[in-house]
């Protein structure tokens, strides 16, 4: 039924102790907004479930089977994907070559490959047109807004049949109208039946999309709700810790 | 809606012209090219096809290094020990030969422990993670002395039943043209290719820019690393083998210090040393101008020992040049 299962999830770096006994669930179609202050776990739990990390203690399971990750690819290659809150772009290479980054289409003369720039860029302009974004495939990342970028990041994760999206802060640097259609897409996504993970830190866009909200205070769960049994005054007040639990 | 999208999309920011001016390396040419020129009218042996035939024979030692070290800076690291690397390969091609095997033995030999210098510098730069400068440094005094072991420091100077076709290799020509140089040409080509064209040129910049980033994509970044060192001291190992044929003979001081002059060529030609750029045009034509200097002060009857003087003040204006260039694209 879940398509994503945490239990226990803790991770330790050092002396830090950055999650604690996190557990949670995700079912295909959901999307689920992570939120808490700054430092409290959300990009720590997150990276674990896209390979960045092994948890110290605690499973992952995706479909019912155990999930064991030693790098991104690994996460990748059971459905996850995932945009960082930096993004992990190069900015010396161009909008589509970063798209494929680490999956680059070619095309073959034999035994030898080489880059099929034509191939990338087609597919990554259609990318961005579905984003109704105004990203040019050609151009470099270096000479593009923070709106673009995101373009860029999101439309990675477009490549394979995903099954469920992780997005650490989507909407964070980029404008108005973009934010309305990253919020559109994300709606989009839900309806293909991806399972979605939304970490951010503005209010208005989880209560927006969300279906359910779970809040991290120093790396614990303090809140697990459904959206509509919940306002935006009582998650302000578990992440500060004015109410300590729901 | 879309069709305003694809208008924007579509619209070209530079043309032509605009983009070749903003590459450092157009610069870089249309400085050596104009030396050529000033120097073809103040003396009358520079256009000489002798002093050419020189010229581009000197150069392209140092340009053959300086594409591998290109490839090496692109991706964020550095290699120091290229100049040891060249001598241990001469070294292992010069004793093999020496004791009676043959030139195609001896290449192999000597490239394949070029590779190994590279394949120990990138296990451990990529794998134990010790700084390139670090390990780079070390293998240049390592390399060396492993050469000087090898030969109980004496000069070689025969080569055995081949001798005749290593000396035509190293030191003959090819419709007038010196072979070195188009070992460089071929070598450049086949670089460029592979920086533009595969996979691994693309990773190599992806490494450069952002390394974490291509790690996270997927990225074997790890391997990659060992490919682009064992690449490198394989350029300085080719063009050992070319050197050992043109001085016809091989001693252990053979490249010492020629990592300095490679780098140079490579930051000339507008490889940026904290990665994510460069270009093969830029090397070589870093490398030539290099040699143009030290040709023209020859020429014009100036002292040697300005050498110096003139090659490092060019590294800095070329790096200055191409700084106030963008910063002023910038306020643009």
């Amino acid at each position: 039924m879940a398509i994503l299962q945490l239990n226990g999830i803790s991770k330790n770096f050092g002396a830090i102790q950055a999650l604690d006994g996190v557990s949670l669930e995700l079912a295909s179609g959901e999307i689920l907004g992570l939120m808490g202050d700054n430092g409290a776990g959300k990009s720590t739990l997150v990276k674990i479930i896209a390979g960045n990390f092994k948890p110290t203690r605690g499973t992952i399971t995706i479909d019912g089977e155990a999930a064991e990750f030693h790098r991104p690819v690994d996460a990748r290659n059971r459905g996850v994907e995932i945009v960082y809150q930096d993004l992990a772009l190069c900015d010396n290479l161009s909008a589509a070559v970063n798209v494929f980054l680490g999956r680059e289409l070619t095309r073959g003369f034999g035994p030898f490959r080489i880059m099929n720039y034509a191939g990338m860029n087609a597919k990554a302009g259609e990318l961005f047109k579905e984003l109704k974004s105004e990203t040019r495939p050609r151009d470099l990342v270096r000479v593009m807004s923070g709106g673009q970028r995101q373009a860029v990041a999101i439309a990675r994760t477009r490549l394979s049949q995903a099954r469920i999206l992780l997005m650490d802060e989507p909407t964070a640097a980029i404008s108005v109208r973009q934010v309305a259609e990253v919020l559109n897409l994300i709606r989009e996504l839900k309806s293909q039946n991806l399972a979605v993970i939304l970490i951010s830190h503005r209010m208005p866009d989880v209560f927006a999309v969300a279906d359910r909200i779970a809040v991290l205070r120093r790396g614990r769960k303090v809140a697990d709700k459904p959206v509509h049994s919940t306002s935006p005054q009582e998650i302000t007040g578990l992440i500060t810790g004015a109410i300590d639990e729901a | 809606m879309t069709a305003a999208l694809d208008d924007a999309i579509k619209r070209e920011t530079h043309g032509l012209a605009g983009w070749i001016m903003s590459r450092p390396a157009f610069w870089v040419f249309l400085a050596a090219v104009l030396a050529c020129l000033v120097l073809s009218l103040l003396t009358d042996t520079f256009a000489t096809p002798q002093n050419l035939f020189n010229v581009t024979r000197n150069f392209a030692f140092v340009a053959i290094i300086a594409l591998g070290m290109t490839v090496v800076i692109i991706s964020g690291g550095i290699d120091l020990s290229v100049g040891s690397t060249l001598c241990i390969s001469a070294m292992v091609l010069a004793i093999i030969m020496n004791a009676g095997f043959g030139l195609a033995l001896g290449i192999t030999a000597a490239l394949a422990a070029a590779m190994l210098v590279g394949a120990i510098n990138g296990y451990l730069i990529a794998y134990i993670r010790i700084p390139p400068f670090v390990v780079t440094l070390g293998m240049l005094s390592v390399a060396r002395s492993a050469a000087m072991v090898l030969s109980n420091n004496r000069m070689i100077y025969q080569f055995g039943p081949d001798e005749k076709a290593l000396f035509w290799l190293g030191g003959g020509s090819t419709f007038g043209i010196a072979n070195p140089v188009i070992a460089l040409v071929l070598l450049a080509v086949i670089t460029g290719l592979m920086l533009k064209w595969t996979r691994w040129g693309t990773r190599v910049f992806a490494i450069g820019s952002n390394q974490h980033a291509a790690l996270l994509t997927g990225v074997p970044v790890r391997r990659l690393k060992v490919s682009v060192y064992m690449f490198s001291a394989l350029t300085a190992g080719i063009a050992g083998v070319l050197e050992a044929g043109w001085l016809g003979g091989v001693t252990t001081n053979l490249g010492q210090s020629m990592e300095l002059s490679v780098i140079a060529a490579t930051v000339i030609g507008g490889a940026n040393l904290m990665g994510g750029a460069g270009t093969v045009f830029g090397a070589v034509v870093g490398a030539a101008l290099i040699e143009v200097i030290r040709n023209s002060l020859t020429l014009l009857g100036i002292s040697s020992f300005w050498q110096g003087t003139f090659v490092g003040s060019f590294i800095v204006l070329a790096v200055a040049f191409d700084r106030l260039r963008t910063d002023r694209e910038l306020e643009e």
